[in-house]
This record gives C-alpha cells, structure tokens and sequence, in this order.
C-alpha cells in the first residue's frame, strides 16, 4: 500500500497535487482514497489531505507511523506530521516560510532551524524553493507539481505514467508548464 | 466507468441516478458539495434555501407532490429542520424523500459534535450509513426504494471522513422517476391531532416492519473473519476498524442504525468469543446491544468524544501499538485566521477599540473572536447573537449601551430576522451589526438570498437588507464601509447612545471573491517605524513583527489599507 501526505497552509492549493495523484494510481489500476479538508481550517489553518492506494483500501486515513512520503508546502508543517512518517519515509518540503499569527504577533517563535532539525531525526529530507522552480518553469503557481516532481522518484511508477497523469488533470494550455515544473522538481530528488 | 468521488459527490450521483428531481438545503460543512453536485446535473431542480427547515420543508412538499427529493444539512442544521422532520415521520410520503445529515466528529468545522443518530430513534424514521463513496451512492438509492416502499422519510447519515474522502464510484445510469400523481388525502398529510393520533400506530407499526428488514442480510452484513473478536461498527468507524484488525476479526457491518437488528446482533454475537462496539460520540449501538442482554465491550475502551483512529482500535484490541517513528517536532500551532482584506477586519479593530461586548453568530467572522481581535464573547448557534442580545438586555438595561450583535448576512437571513424583529417588538434600544460581505464565505462562497443570484448561478431577486431591517420595524439603519473605520466608530458610537433599536450594516464584498479587485501590495519602510505595534493590532496574516519593526509580506498582501490608516507615522507605501 503507498500512503501519501499532503500538507500545509489552508488556501495554498493542495488540491490539484492530490488529483494528479489520484489519477496516476487509477490508471495504474488501483484502488484509491483520498480524504481532503474543507472549511474553516481552509481560512489559513493547518491542512492535510490523505492520499492512498494498493489493492484495497480500508480507510481513507493514514494511521501514525505509516505514511510513505510527506510533501509539504511549508517548513514547519512537515515538522507538524513527522510522526505520520513511516521509518525511512521520504518529506519533500517546500523551502517557504509562513508564519502564522502567533509568531507573526511576536508570541511564539518560528523555528528558523526546522529543516535541520528534521534531518537530524535521520529523516530522508529533500527541501527545495519550489515556488521559484515553478516560476522558472512560468508561473509559481505549479510549485505543487515541482513537489511532486521530487517526490515521484520515492512514489514510483513510470516517467510515462507521470506525464499522463498531468495531461489528464491540468487544463490544455498549462500542461507544458507543469510538465517543465515536474522535471525541475524530479532533478532536486 | 470508474471515477474517483467525494461522498459528498457520490451522494449526488445516487440522487441523478434515482431519479430525484427536486433538491433544497442551506449550506453546512461538511455537507455543502452534494448540493452543489446536485445542481450540475441538469435534470435536478438544486437550490439554495434561507436556512435548513425552509430547504426540508421544500424538498417534503416536492415529495408529497410526487417526485423523489432531497435536503442536505450538516448536524446543527438537522436541529433546525427538526420541526419538519418529526411531524413528516408519521405523515409519510408520496415519492421518496431523502434526508442527508452530516455529522463532524472531532469539530473540524463546526460549533458542537452532537450525534445525530439520536434523531432516527426520536423521530422513528430509518436511518442508512454509507461507509465509503460506493456506498453513498448506494445508499442514496436504496433510500428513495425504503422511503416508498415503507411510506417514510429516510436518514442518509454522513460524517466528515466519509463526505470529504475520495474512493470509487462505478457510474451508473440514470433511472427516469416520473412524477407520482398527487392525491388530496388530508387524513394522511393534515396532522391535527384527530388524524395524528391514526397515524402514530402506522408509524410504530413500519418500525415492526422494518426491523424485520433490519435482521436480514439485505443491509445489515456479517464479514467473516477469526472468530476470536467480533466486532459490530458502522460508517467511517468501520472503516478504521477494518484497517486495524483486517482478517483478526469478525465483523457486523450496520448500514441502517435505526431500527438496530436485534436476532442479527444475538446471532453474531453467538459467534464470536468477544464482542466490540466501535462507534464514534455516543454509544448508540453499544446501548441497544447492552438492552439486548449481550455483553459487549465499547465506551470503556473508546472515547465519547473527538475521531477514532485505526492505530488506536489495533493497540486497544490487538496490544500492537502502531508507533510513531519520528516524534513531532514542537511548532508553533497554526489555527485559521481571518483573510488577509477581510471585510471583517476593521470592523473588529472598531468593536475592540469600543471595549463592547460583543454578541457573536457563526460563519467566517467567528474567527474575530481571536487574538489579537478578541471581539466577540459569545458565539451558540445561528442567529444567536441578535436573539441573545435581545435577553442579555432585557436582564440589564444599561447594557444597551455597551453591548452590540455581529451576524453575517447569510445568517441573518438564515435566523436573524425573526430575533430582530423580537427587538423591535418588545422594544430593546439594541445595536445589531450585519457583516455583510454578499456571500456564504465560510462554507466555500455559496450564494445566499441577499446576493442576488441562485444556486444554478441565474440573477435573482435579492433581498435588501435595508428594507428588510426597516419592514421588521427598526427605524435607525446605517450603511457603512468597514475598511472605513474612523467613519465606523463615528457610527457605532452614535447608535449605541441611541435609546432604540438600530441596525448597522457593515457592507464590503468577501476578499476571496473573483470580483475582489486586488491592490498593490504595501511596504513599510523599516526607518519610519517606531515599533508602536499599532498596525498589529488587526491581526493580519500579512504583516509580522519578527524583525523588530513591522513588515509586510508582499505575497499575501492584497493592498486593503486598514494598516495604512491605522499608521500615526506614515510607515505604508
């Protein structure tokens, strides 16, 4: 069974990464559940979205301690999820600071050291600035995809398989775009 | 064709495939998406009503008339729509007619977490749990056929994992339901109590019938597995409960929690060595196994309250703890916070500065009551705030000076009006503000009968809040722009001295709405600061102190200037 975490900050746009997903699994013939997050943790709180598939799927959450990769598109929400991980699971996190209100207030502190920490733990640990790998690759908002782009390698399945995941999620006009992005997220791997 | 589904999602595709025609809800997490599902498919009628009971009420009398309906509402909802509910249980019904409750355990999104499965015992009216997107659709359909068949409304209980998770749907066709002629049968749908009294018997008598239905194994089924541990579950716990103790266990999977099976439960329970309950909130089942004379095990092991999850049920039944390898790394927490450009925003920098107390409702603009805001001290149910404030008045008199109601304009059309016109009725010198951003923002930007267009997006009449106010015999209505706070506190000032009831309209469109034009970003330029901490006292995610001296953060800024006005030092650009 391949468990999935996607997580961040709500209103950052999770949702196209976990389509994506849930297309490349079915078309490799699998059973799949997802588990989203709506309402008032989508007004800037801390969201997760499940993602699973194998043979068949009991449950659409992860349980602790199981999750094969985490990607995260903020520092210290990977830092929030780590004991999802399973052992030797992989985070791929996006390099992006945002603070929430009670460091932006001065009543708590951002742990500047986040990364390190994580790595320290032994966690297999690919960070990257994915917004401006997708700027590269023409606009910042497929940064989602670049992270899927290095966390593909550790997901697995065919370069081709990828590819027509993306083309039958992304509008026509964007594909090349989010293609370009997976490529530069898949060199960070 | 396979396809990937909310079970939100699913939910509509099992009422396009049933036939249904007629759909009526107010949106509710984490029910909102089958109505908005619904509505793609042309040959449903979807709408958005006012508040929960007008959308049964409507989605019932589509039914009485002859084609199949349905309402959706999440669990708070259902305690609105319940006057409808009870009575429609013994009136029965001509077409189908399908009641979707979605409940939120571990309130992810909601104000309480009742269990709503109390309702199908209350109201005596069968009650179906999908366990995944599969069964939602399913059970939609096998709802409309015991609805009919059964001459009952039917409960459709959801949870947040179950209406918010993904899993595979095998589409299928849609079957034509033509509309059922109607018959005037006043004995059967004129519930004075003369005829009420007939029909109570009727609706004992269908709970005997479809007990009946309940011991077999049409909805109610027995997985087999070891024999050791037995485990009887229903929905999303079922779910969790698989996971944990796949092939370990026997299991007794409830689709319908009212009437619970009863020669079912003794035969699986003979079967087993040990039996479990496991079931989120309140122990329904456990409590009918127990009466039934069968020891079982459940709330002993299983809390009342919050989620339940897979690695919990396997240490408890199994003692194989499932271990967290990376400890979590202690973060600051992130809870929601209000947009940056939210409407809301100046006006609970106002209410803070006034030091009022604030009467507060439910929607987008709870979230004032956070820190650094803190305005607002009460927050219940919808339409609370003005009904209460009404009370908190009446009890102290000079509180009507210090004292104000905060509601949101879909919520004031959902229940605010009838406690306004309380106010002016019986006369309290109250000041209600209505947060009106012209959509449902907490639930996603849904279009409410103030924002002028419907559900299937046509333009519509629209309700006008100034006129509305006025027509409940509120004479002092003022309109003002919240991001225009010096005007507003002018404003509320005046109407908080006034010895009659008033209504402030605070009035400017959500942030997050397409329509929101968007501003340049402000810098601050770090030299003029003086670090007075002023523009932090609107707590917007966009502006940080982190480095001694205020600073935007020009990604989320949407140039809305409420900091820029607060500023004594001129700091924005």
């Amino acid at each position: 069974m391949l468990n999935i975490m996607i997580v961040g900050v709500g209103g950052q746009g999770s949702l196209l990464a976990s389509r994506i997903l849930g297309t490349l699994f079915l078309s490799e013939g699998l059973d799949v559940k997802l588990s989203e997050v709506h309402g008032m943790a989508q007004r800037g709180g801390s969201v997760v979205t499940y993602i699973r598939a194998g043979e068949e799927i009991p449950s659409p959450l992860i349980p602790m301690g199981e999750c094969d990769v985490i990607i995260s598109f903020e520092k210290i929400e990977a830092a929030r999820y780590l004991p999802w991980l399973k052992k030797d699971g992989l985070v791929v996190v996006n390099d992006q600071k945002i603070s929430p209100l009670s460091v932006l207030t001065g009543a708590a502190e951002y742990p500047e050291d986040i990364l390190n920490k994580i790595s320290e733990k032994g966690v297999k640990l690919v960070a990257f600035d994915a917004l401006s790998a997708a700027a590269k690759a023409g606009s910042e908002r497929a940064a989602n995809v670049a992270l899927l782009g290095a966390a593909s390698r550790e997901i697995g399945f065919s370069r081709e398989s990828w590819e027509n995941a993306i083309r039958n999620t992304v509008k026509p006009a964007f594909v090349d775009l989010n293609l370009q992005a997976f490529e530069i997220g898949y060199q960070h791997s | 064709m396979k396809k990937l589904m909310l079970g939100n999602e699913a939910v509509a595709r099992g009422l396009y495939e049933a036939g249904c025609r007629f759909v009526s809800s107010y949106p509710g997490t984490p029910s909102t998406e089958i109505t908005e599902a619904a509505a793609e498919y042309e040959e449903i009628y979807a709408e958005w009503a006012p508040n929960e009971k007008v959308a049964a009420e409507g989605a019932y009398g589509a039914c009485v008339e002859g084609v199949r309906s349905f309402t959706a509402m999440k669990h708070v909802g259902l305690n609105v729509a319940t006057d409808l509910v009870f009575t429609s249980s013994y009136a029965g019904v001509n077409a189908g007619f399908l009641i979707a409750v979605a409940d939120d355990q571990g309130m992810h999104s909601s104000q309480n977490e009742q269990d709503s499965r109390h309702y199908a015992a209350a109201a005596k009216m069968p009650m179906l749990e999908p366990a995944d997107s599969a069964e939602c659709r399913d059970y939609v359909k096998l709802g409309y056929k015991l609805s009919e068949e059964y001459d009952t409304p039917v409960f459709l209980r959801l949870s947040t994992r179950i209406s918010h998770s993904q899993s595979l749907v095998e589409l299928g066709e849609r079957e034509e339901f033509p509309a059922k002629p109607y018959v005037k049968n006043p004995a059967k749908y004129v519930m004075s109590p003369a005829n009420a009294i007939r029909r109570h018997p009727v609706v004992e008598e269908r709970t005997l019938r479809l007990l009946q239905l309940a011991n077999s194994d049409r909805i109610n089924k027995v997985i087999k597995g070891s024999t050791k541990i037995g485990v009887i579950a229903a929905g999303i716990a079922y779910d969790y409960a698989r996971e944990a103790l796949g092939d370990n266990a026997s299991y007794l999977k409830i689709g319908m929690l009212f009437p619970l099976p009863t020669d079912l439960i003794r035969e699986f329970a003979a079967s087993v060595d040990k039996l479990y309950v496991i079931e989120e909130l309140d122990p329904i089942i456990e409590t009918h196994v127990r009466a039934l004379g069968i020891a079982c095990q459940g709330k002993e092991l299983f809390s009342l309250m919050g989620e339940y999850t897979a690695g919990d049920i396997r240490t408890k039944l199994l003692g194989t703890p499932s271990e967290s390898v990376y400890e979590a790394e202690n973060v600051p927490v992130r809870p929601p916070v209000l947009c940056p450009g939210c409407p809301h925003r100046g006006l609970f920098y106002v209410l803070n500065k006034l030091k009022v107390s604030v009467s507060g409702d439910i929607g987008c603009y709870t979230l004032g009551a956070a820190a650094p805001l803190s305005a607002m001290d009460t927050t219940i149910d919808m339409g609370a705030s003005i009904s209460m404030l009404h009370g908190r008045i009446k009890a102290r008199p000079e509180s009507a000076k210090t004292t104000v109601a905060v509601i949101g304009d879909s919520t004031f059309i959902h229940s605010g009006l009838t406690g306004l016109i309380n106010i002016a009725y019986n006369n309290s010198p109250a000041t209600v503000i209505i947060a009106d951003n012209s959509i449902t923002g907490m639930t996603g930007h849904q279009p409410n009968p103030a924002t002028g267009v419907t559900l299937k997006n046509q333009q519509t009449n629209a309700v006008n809040l100034e006129e509305a106010v006025r027509a409940c015999g509120v004479r002092r209505v003022r309109v003002v722009d919240p991001y225009q706070t010096e005007e507003l506190e002018r404003v509320l000032r005046e109407e908080l001295a006034a010895d009659e009831p008033s209504v402030v309209i605070s009035r400017r469109p959500c942030a997050l709405l397409k329509t929101f034009k968007r501003g340049k970003p402000l810098m601050i330029d770090p030299d003029k600061c003086r670090r007075c901490r002023m523009c932090m006292r609107i707590g917007c995610p966009a502006i940080s102190f982190e480095s001694g001296h205020a600073a935007i953060d020009a990604s989320l800024c949407v140039g809305c200037g409420l900091c820029k006005s607060l500023c004594k030092f001129n700091c924005m650009e």
